[in-house]
């Protein structure tokens, strides 16, 4: 796929765990969603491999850290699908494994929108559509000028890119040279209401981004080596002046069949005996689309 | 100023660029932006394209690294800023009164102050002082807007003393703030010796009276002293609070004004609603006072267009105008 950065493919070992790792997303997923009994499951599975490429794979942490100002940044701008997100970082320490237990519980600091005042490793709070790139920007231009050089990675949805504001931070990323803002757009195909493209269509993507100055690429976004590889080449670049969208073709409720194919459940709740039977089918790793 | 000369075939002849020396407010901005920056607060300074209505090109020659233009694109600015103070930055935005808390209202709670992050926000030119350039360039909502979310400071500075004084305050503090200025060039009302104590929420007294007590605000404040000091000189006993933090509001000052049961008069260049008169009438409501209250602002209309000038004396907001509201009050008796 079109891409100008030099990317060294992931070894099988590297492979095998970010692909366990997605697994383990997903199942952490179905269960905290068993606590809270309401969640969107599937706009969390599509992106599974995103996270598990960039916790697991490319991002540059450090365990128990989550203050480390060098960090890499991570934030949603489809921040619904947190749940994804909140397994990895009580995984790095960043937060206690027995807050995931009480999740969405009264007082607990895991909301269905991640809070950055709440939990450690949250890097930014979300829950309006279409924010989250400008706030990457603003780390990025921070971190110039502090002589800081850690990577932004955004996640959009795909139906985000009808939100204006997320075209305002990609002109402004390009306009000031922001090279180590990396977007990631979770192109799943589905918003609420149905097919994005039948709800408000945003092709042709890759050329909107090219023509706002951003250097695109698209990938497999259930391919871990794929995400691998790239998320690795677009973090090494040296003094990079030219931002760059990943845009990662997904599938909505990847890895559980009924889910991939009813556009409900972008929001809903599993009964414990259909739980048992979409844990099943996420351990053999044959969603209807494998 | 470093800016550069134009060319002109009449002497009388000016542009944009000529006016920045001429806005006292806008110098102590930039000016006060640059020494904190000096004493080592990280300030970074963001703007939409409005670098010479604001001034702060007198920042940005002086640290061109930490300015930063965002273009005609507010939302993505305040969301940018955000995204900077988590860093440790503290980034001043300012744009124009009209656009930044309403065009931005929900960046400002979502990523500003629902994040707790400390964000200083400069709604310049706020009220009516954009005259002729048109009702959408008035911003009499803001303080509205900016008063009901929750974890925001809001601040009118009454002239160019007190935003400096406002300014350093604001430096360690921990909420984000909004600044509401004007266009730079209100009367000085203050000597800079005696804003020494100047504290957030700590409303100044001018004058202590129980005839008729205001509670002034920003632009108003220098107007309502003229008005009380007419009044005070024929021998009535008007009060004069500046209410400079509109939020924390001072509900302690509020209630030594209505102590006596006296008449008190707010006067605002916004909206009668939701800005320091509703402040106040929440206050004073709460706890039961005999004091009447009388709201004197903008009466829940669009402004018109006209010369600043002009306008104000259409809605009573300079000195004649507000000292004839004090005297009906005064007519009425307690």
């Amino acid at each position: 796929m079109s891409t100008a950065t030099t990317q060294a493919a992931v070894d099988a070992k590297t492979i095998e765990q970010l692909e366990e790792r997605a697994r383990f997303i997903r199942s952490e997923v179905i269960r905290l969603i068993s606590i809270a009994k309401v969640g969107h499951y599937a706009s969390a599975f599509s992106c599974a491999e995103i996270i598990a490429a960039l916790y697991y794979g490319a991002m540059r942490l450090r365990r128990g850290e989550p203050d480390w100002p060098d960090r890499d940044r991570f934030m949603f701008g489809k921040g619904h699908a947190a749940v994804a997100l909140y397994p990895v970082l009580a995984d790095y320490d960043f937060i206690p494994t027995d807050v995931l237990d009480e999740y969405t519980r009264l007082g607990n600091p895991l909301g269905d929108h991640p809070d950055m005042t709440k939990v450690p490793g949250v890097d930014f709070s979300s829950g309006s559509i279409g924010h989250a790139l400008s706030a990457g920007l603003g780390m990025s231009l921070a971190g110039r000028v502090q002589g800081r050089d850690f990577n932004s990675f955004v996640l959009l949805g795909d139906g985000e890119q009808n939100e204006g504001q997320v075209w305002e931070a990609a002109m402004s990323a390009a306009h000031h040279r922001a090279g180590r803002v990396i977007a990631i757009v979770d192109r799943n195909r589905y918003c609420l209401d149905g097919e994005v493209d039948q709800v408000m269509g945003i092709e042709p993507l890759a050329e909107k981004w090219r023509a706002f100055g951003w250097e695109p690429h698209e990938v497999d976004g259930h391919d871990v080596g794929a995400l691998c590889s790239l998320f690795r080449s677009l973090a090494k670049r040296q003094d990079p002046t030219v931002p760059a969208v990943v845009i990662a073709h997904t599938v909505k409720g990847k890895g559980v069949d009924f889910m991939e194919s009813e556009i409900g459940w972008h929001l809903g709740f599993l009964s414990p005996e259909d739980e048992k039977g979409a844990l099943d089918q996420i351990e053999a790793g044959n969603g209807r689309s494998s | 100023m470093a800016t550069q000369q134009i060319q002109r075939s009449a002497e009388q002849s000016w542009t944009l660029l000529d006016l920045l020396d001429q806005a006292p407010g806008l110098i102590a901005l930039s000016d006060t932006l640059v020494e904190i920056a000096e004493e080592g607060a990280p300030v970074v300074a963001l703007t939409g394209d409005l670098k010479y209505s604001n001034g702060l090109v007198r920042f940005a020659e002086r640290y061109p690294e930490r300015f930063f233009n965002m273009g005609i694109s507010e939302q993505n600015m305040v969301s940018t800023a955000a995204g900077m103070a988590t860093l440790g930055l503290t980034p001043f935005v300012a744009d124009f009164a009209s656009f930044l808390p309403l065009l931005c209202c929900e960046q400002i709670r979502t990523d500003v102050a629902y994040s707790q992050l400390p964000v200083r926000l400069i709604g310049h030119h706020a009220g009516i002082t954009l005259g002729f350039y048109g009702t959408s360039r008035h911003a009499t909502e803001d303080l509205a807007v900016t008063r009901a979310i929750a974890n925001l400071t809001v601040v009118c500075p009454t002239d160019a003393s007190m935003l400096a004084a406002s300014i350093r305050a604001s430096v360690g503090w921990e909420q984000p703030i909004y600044f509401r200025i004007g266009r730079g060039r209100e009367p000085d009302v203050y000597d800079p010796e005696n804003l020494r104590d100047f504290e957030f929420g700590r409303a100044i007294w001018h004058h202590r009276g129980v005839d008729a007590v205001l509670i002034s605000t920003g632009s108003m404040v220098s107007p309502s002293l003229e008005a009380v000091r007419r009044l005070r000189d024929e021998g009535h006993d008007v009060g004069m609070l500046d209410m400079h933090t509109i939020k924390p509001i001072d509900r302690q000052a509020i209630l030594m004004a209505a102590a006596a049961g006296s008449p008190l008069i707010t006067v605002e260049e916004h909206n009668v609603i939701g800005g320091l008169g509703g402040a106040v009438a929440e206050t004073l409501s709460e706890k039961g006072s005999r004091s009447r209250l009388r709201r004197h602002g903008i009466p829940d209309v669009y402004s018109l267009i006209g010369p600043p000038t002009h306008l104000y004396r259409h809605y009573g907001l300079e000195g004649a105008g507000i000292e004839a509201v004090i005297r009906e009050e005064l007519e009425k008796g307690r």
